[in-house]
C-alpha cells in the first residue's frame, strides 16, 4: 500500500483518508487530531477534536469551551481506532502536551511529528523516536546553519548581562506558549529566584502550566510594578509587544529575544535586539538529521519550513524524500 | 578570538553610540597587546592582508561543505562570513586562538597557504569566533564603528583629549604599541614625524533644500563641488605625498604631480584630469586611478592636476584653527606665489552669490563644468576633522533620469531573500528594436513597491537562470543616475554611476521607453 494513497495533503490540512480525519487542520473539519496547542496547529471550530489532555486544556484556555467542539483526550502511548486506522500519541518534546501522531493502517505506519525538539525541556517529556514506514517531519530550522547552543549557556548570558547592566530592565521577548514557561524553568534551575514580571498576555498560560505541576516560582504582572521600579528586573513579554508603547515604561531596557532565529545575527539586528538568546523549541539541523536516522523510515515527507535542504540531505542518505506543502503554518509558533 | 568575537557581536547589536563606546573601552582595558591593537586596526579598516583574500573563504567552503546545502544556507543568511561560520561543522573548541597570532600569521602567509590555515583555525573556533575570523579576512566588519568612534574610545581609555589621539593616529601602525604605552602611562606620547603625515579631513553634510530657509546666505561661501577625488597634498623637505580621503597614499600613480611639488605645506583639493582647458569627465580620471604605475602614454593622454580649496599648514604653521575666510586669503596668496608655479595646481574659485536663489541658478550649470554641484562653507568655520554639523554642506546637482525597461530580476539576500529585488534594466536599440541592458539597481523603492515589483516579476517571468528571472519587456522604470560614461565592459557601451529606481512607471507602455542613443548623447564628450 503506497502511503500517499491513504494520507495526503488537502487545502484543509493533512487528511487520513480511511480514518476520515485531519491532523492539525487549518480550517474547520468534522474530525481533527491536534498535535499541540500552538495557534497554527490548534484551531477552533472543528466538530470533534482528539489530543492529549494538556493540549485540550490549552485549547480550552485559548478558544473557550464552546469553540473547540467535542473533545477526546488520549494519553501518550494509549491507542484507539478511528474507522479502522490505529491512532496513538507519543511525546514530541516541543511544549506541554505536544505529541507526534502515530497512524497504523493495513500493516503500514506513518508518524506525523508535529513540531518537536530533541533536547531536554523541563516542562514536557522528551521526544520518543518511533520506527515507521513514513516519517512526516517539520523543518522549521532545516538548514545546517541552525545549530542551537546549549540553553544553559544562553540563560547564563542573560544572567551575566543582568549583572553587567544592573541599572537597566531586561525585557525578553518569548512566545506565550512554551518558550515563556521553559525559559522561566531554566532560570529557576540556574538559581535565579527573584520575582519575574510578566506581560498580561503571558499570565494565563503560566497559570495553566502551574496547574499541570510546572513550578515557575514567583511571577508578578508587569503592570503592578510602578514605572520607577524596573531597574534590574526581568520582564517577559510576547515578541509583538517588544517595540510597543507598553515597553516604554521601562526606561533604558536591554531588548532581548529568545528564539532559534536569533542564531542569524542580521535577523537579530533587524529586530533591534541587543541580547539575542538562541533558545528554540524546534529541532535544529543536527536534531532533525539525527531523528531521521533514529526513526529509520525509508520515506520522509518534509513540511512547513525549509524543506529543500532536508529533502536534499535525506536523498543523499538513500531515503525517499519529498516536500509536502501544507498551508497555514507560520515560521515559529508566533 | 573569543574576546574579539564577543566585542564584534556586541557592537553589531548595540545601536547606541555610548554603548559602543563603553564596549570598546572595556575591551581596550581588558585585552593585552598586541591583540587590542589589531582589533582596533580591524575595526577601523586599517588592517589589510596582501595575500589573504575572500576567495580563500569560498575555497575552503567549497572543499568542506555540501554545495547544495551551502547555497541554500547562503541564500537564506545573506552574508558569506556568517553562513560559513554557522555551517562549519563543530569540532574541538577547547582552546582559543590569539587574535595577534592570527593577524601576524596572515600577514606573512603566502596566498596558497591561506586556505589551509583558515581551515585549521575554523576547526578550532566556536561559531562566533569563526564569524569574527572570516570577517577579519574578508574585511568590512560593518559593526558600526567609525574611525572617530575608535579614537574617542582610545581617548577615554587613556583619559586624554581626542585631538591628542587624532594628531598621532595616522603616524602609527598596528598594533599601536607605542600608542597604548602612552595611554597606559608607561611612556610619553609617541614622537611622530608630522611633516609628512595625513591629517583627517573635514567633511560636509548633505544639504536638504529645506535647510536653506534657516541659513543666512551672507554667512556662507560657495565653491564648485568637483567630480574628481578628494586629495590631501602633504609636502615637505623630504618630498610630497598625496593621500586619498581615507588617508591612503595615491602618490605613486601620479608621479607627474608629486615630482613637481617642492614646497612645504598641507593642502586640501580635488584630483582631476584636464582636457585642454576643461575639466575632463570622471571617466578620464578613472583611467589613471585604475593603475598603480602610470605609463608615459597615460600621463600624456590624461594629464592630472589638483584644484585646491583649503590650506591646512603653511610651512610649520597650523592654520586649521582659523576661520574659512582667513584660510582662504592665505590659500589664494599661497597659490599665486607657490602653487601655480608647479604647473599642476590651480585654485578652485569661489562662486559669488547674493541669495540662495541666485546660487540655485549656478547649481543648474554645474553639469556643464563637470562639477557634481556646489559646496557651501561657513565663512567662519575652522578646519575640523570629521563631519561637524552646520559648517560645510554639499549641494549636489539634480540627478539625471532615463526611462528604461525591466529585463531581469534577481532575488536579494538576507531580509530580501524571498523577494526579487535586484533589477537589470535596458533601453531599446531603436524604436521597435531590441532591448540592451544598461545597468542594475536594487534600491530607490519603498517596501510596498518592492512587494508590487516582486509580484509583477513572478507574474511575468519568461525564463529562469538560478536566482535570476527573465521577464517580459512590459514594465518601465524611471532610473535616476549621477552620470553616464562609456564602458567597454557593458554590451551597451554605456555605464551609469549610482543608478537607482526613481519611479515605477506602471502607466507607461514599454515601447515608449527611451532608446540607447538618448543616453549616449548625455555622456560628456
Amino acid at each position: 500500500m503506497r502511503p500517499e494513497t491513504w494520507v495526503r495533503p488537502t487545502p484543509a490540512g493533512l487528511f487520513v483518508e480511511p480514518g476520515s480525519f485531519y491532523i492539525d487542520p487549518s480550517s474547520p473539519v468534522d474530525r481533527a487530531v491536534v498535535t499541540h496547542g500552538h495557534s497554527d496547529h490548534a484551531r477552533g471550530g472543528n466538530r470533534r477534536v482528539l489530543a492529549t489532555a494538556e493540549t485540550l486544556a490549552i485549547m480550552k484556555s485559548r478558544f473557550g469551551h464552546d469553540a473547540i467542539g467535542a473533545i477526546q483526550a488520549l494519553a501518550y502511548g494509549e491507542r484507539i481506532e478511528i474507522n479502522g486506522v490505529g491512532v496513538s500519541l507519543a511525546p514530541a518534546g516541543h511544549i506541554l502536551g505536544s505529541a507526534q501522531v502515530v497512524l497504523d493502517w493495513q500493516g503500514s505506519r506513518i508518524v506525523v511529528s508535529g513540531d518537536y525538539k530533541r533536547r531536554r525541556d523541563p516542562t514536557c517529556p522528551p521526544f520518543e523516536p518511533i520506527r515507521c514506514d513514513v516519517f512526516i517531519t517539520e523543518a522549521t530550522f532545516a538548514l545546517p546553519v541552525f545549530c542551537h547552543p546549549d540553553d544553559k549557556e544562553e540563560v547564563a548570558r542573560l544572567l551575566h548581562s543582568m549583572a553587567v547592566f544592573p541599572e537597566r530592565t531586561h525585557l525578553v521577548g518569548v512566545y506565550a506558549l512554551g518558550k515563556c514557561q521553559r525559559l522561566i524553568r531554566l532560570l529557576r534551575e540556574a538559581g535565579y529566584d527573584q520575582p519575574i514580571y510578566l506581560h498580561g498576555a503571558l499570565v494565563g498560560l503560566c497559570d495553566l502550566y502551574r496547574e499541570h505541576g510546572v513550578d515557575l516560582g514567583d511571577l508578578r504582572p508587569a503592570t503592578e510594578a510602578p514605572p520607577g521600579m524596573f531597574a534590574g528586573v526581568l520582564v517577559l513579554a510576547p515578541p509583538s509587544s517588544l517595540g510597543d508603547r507598553w515597553s516604554r515604561r521601562m526606561a533604558d531596557s536591554v531588548l532581548s529575544f529568545a528564539s532559534g532565529w536569533m542564531r542569524i545575527k542580521q535577523r537579530a539586528k533587524q529586530r533591534g535586539v541587543e541580547l539575542p538568546l538562541v533558545i528554540s523549541d524546534h529541532a535544529d539541523w543536527g536534531e532533525l538529521t539525527q531523528t531521521l536516522d533514529e526513526v529509520g523510515a525509508p520515506e520522509v515527507w518534509v513540511t512547513h519550513g525549509r524543506e529543500d535542504a532536508l529533502v536534499h540531505h535525506a536523498t543523499t542518505r538513500g531515503i525517499r524524500a519529498r516536500a509536502l506543502s501544507l498551508l497555514g503554518f507560520e515560521e515559529e509558533g508566533s | 578570538m573569543k574576546a574579539f568575537s564577543r566585542l564584534l557581536a556586541s557592537l553589531l547589536y548595540s545601536p547606541a553610540r555610548n554603548t559602543k563606546l563603553r564596549l570598546l573601552r572595556v575591551y581596550l582595558a581588558e585585552t593585552p597587546d598586541p591583540d587590542r591593537g589589531y582589533a582596533l586596526a580591524a575595526l577601523t579598516g586599517t588592517l589589510a592582508f596582501a595575500e589573504a583574500k575572500p576567495a580563500a573563504v569560498r575555497e575552503v567552503a567549497r572543499q568542506r561543505l555540501d554545495p547544495v546545502l551551502f547555497d541554500l544556507s547562503y541564500d537564506y543568511v545573506g552574508d558569506l562570513a556568517e553562513t560559513v561560520a554557522l555551517i562549519w561543522p563543530a569540532s574541538d573548541q577547547s582552546h582559543d586562538l590569539r587574535l595577534g597570532e592570527v593577524v601576524e600569521t596572515l600577514t606573512l602567509a603566502a596566498r596558497a597557504k591561506v586556505p589551509e590555515l583558515l581551515e585549521g583555525w575554523l576547526d578550532r573556533l566556536d561559531a562566533d569566533a569563526r564569524w569574527a575570523l572570516i570577517k577579519l579576512l574578508t574585511g568590512g566588519l560593518r559593526v558600526g564603528v567609525s574611525e572617530r568612534l575608535a579614537k574617542s574610545a582610545l581617548a577615554e581609555h587613556g583619559k586624554v583629549e581626542l585631538a591628542e589621539v587624532e594628531e598621532v593616529w595616522h603616524g602609527l601602525d598596528p598594533p599601536y604599541r607605542s600608542l597604548f604605552d602612552w595611554l597606559d602611562r608607561k611612556a610619553t606620547r609617541p614622537q611622530i614625524d608630522t611633516s609628512r603625515l595625513f591629517r583627517p579631513l573635514m567633511l560636509a553634510q548633505a544639504l536638504e533644500e529645506s535647510d536653506l530657509i534657516s541659513l543666512d546666505p551672507s554667512d556662507f561661501r560657495a565653491e564648485w563641488k568637483w567630480d574628481g577625488i578628494r586629495v590631501q597634498i602633504v609636502s615637505g623637505p623630504d618630498g610630497a605625498r598625496l593621500f586619498s580621503r581615507g588617508g591612503e597614499e595615491v602618490g605613486p600613480a601620479f608621479p607627474d604631480l608629486v615630482d613637481r611639488m617642492s614646497f612645504s605645506a598641507v593642502v586640501d583639493g580635488e584630483l582631476l584630469v584636464r582636457r585642454g582647458e576643461e575639466v575632463a569627465p570622471f571617466n578620464d580620471l578613472q583611467q589613471r586611478l585604475n593603475r598603480k604605475k602610470a605609463t608615459e602614454k597615460h600621463l600624456a593622454d590624461y594629464p592630472a592636476f589638483v584644484r585646491v580649496y583649503d590650506l591646512l599648514f603653511e610651512g610649520e604653521e597650523d592654520l586649521r584653527h582659523l576661520g574659512f575666510d582667513a584660510r582662504r586669503a592665505r590659500l589664494e596668496a599661497w597659490v599665486a606665489r607657490t602653487g601655480l608655479a608647479t604647473g599642476v595646481i590651480d585654485l578652485s574659485p569661489l562662486v559669488p552669490f547674493a541669495d540662495w536663489e541666485e546660487l540655485g541658478r549656478h547649481r543648474l550649470g554645474a553639469g556643464a563644468l563637470n562639477a557634481e554641484g556646489l559646496m557651501l562653507k561657513r565663512a567662519d568655520s575652522p578646519y575640523v576633522p570629521g563631519r561637524p554639523k552646520g559648517l560645510w554642506f554639499k549641494w549636489k546637482r539634480a540627478a539625471d533620469t532615463i526611462d528604461a525597461v525591466l529585463m531581469y530580476a534577481q532575488r536579494g539576500h538576507g531580509k530580501r531573500s524571498s523577494f526579487y529585488s535586484d533589477y537589470t534594466f535596458g533601453l531599446w536599440t531603436s524604436p521597435g528594436g531590441e532591448l540592451v541592458p544598461i545597468g542594475k539597481a536594487y534600491f530607490g523603492f519603498t517596501n510596498t513597491e518592492l512587494m508590487e515589483l516582486d509580484k509583477w516579476v513572478r507574474n511575468h517571468t519568461t525564463d529562469r537562470f538560478g536566482p535570476v528571472r527573465q521577464v517580459e519587456p512590459g514594465l518601465v522604470l524611471e532610473i535616476a543616475f549621477d552620470s553616464a560614461q562609456r564602458s567597454t565592459r557593458h554590451k551597451s557601451g554605456v555605464a551609469l554611476r549610482f543608478p537607482r529606481v526613481a519611479r515605477i512607471r506602471w502607466d507607461k507602455p514599454a515601447g515608449e521607453a527611451d532608446i540607447l542613443e538618448t543616453l549616449v548623447k548625455r555622456i560628456p564628450a
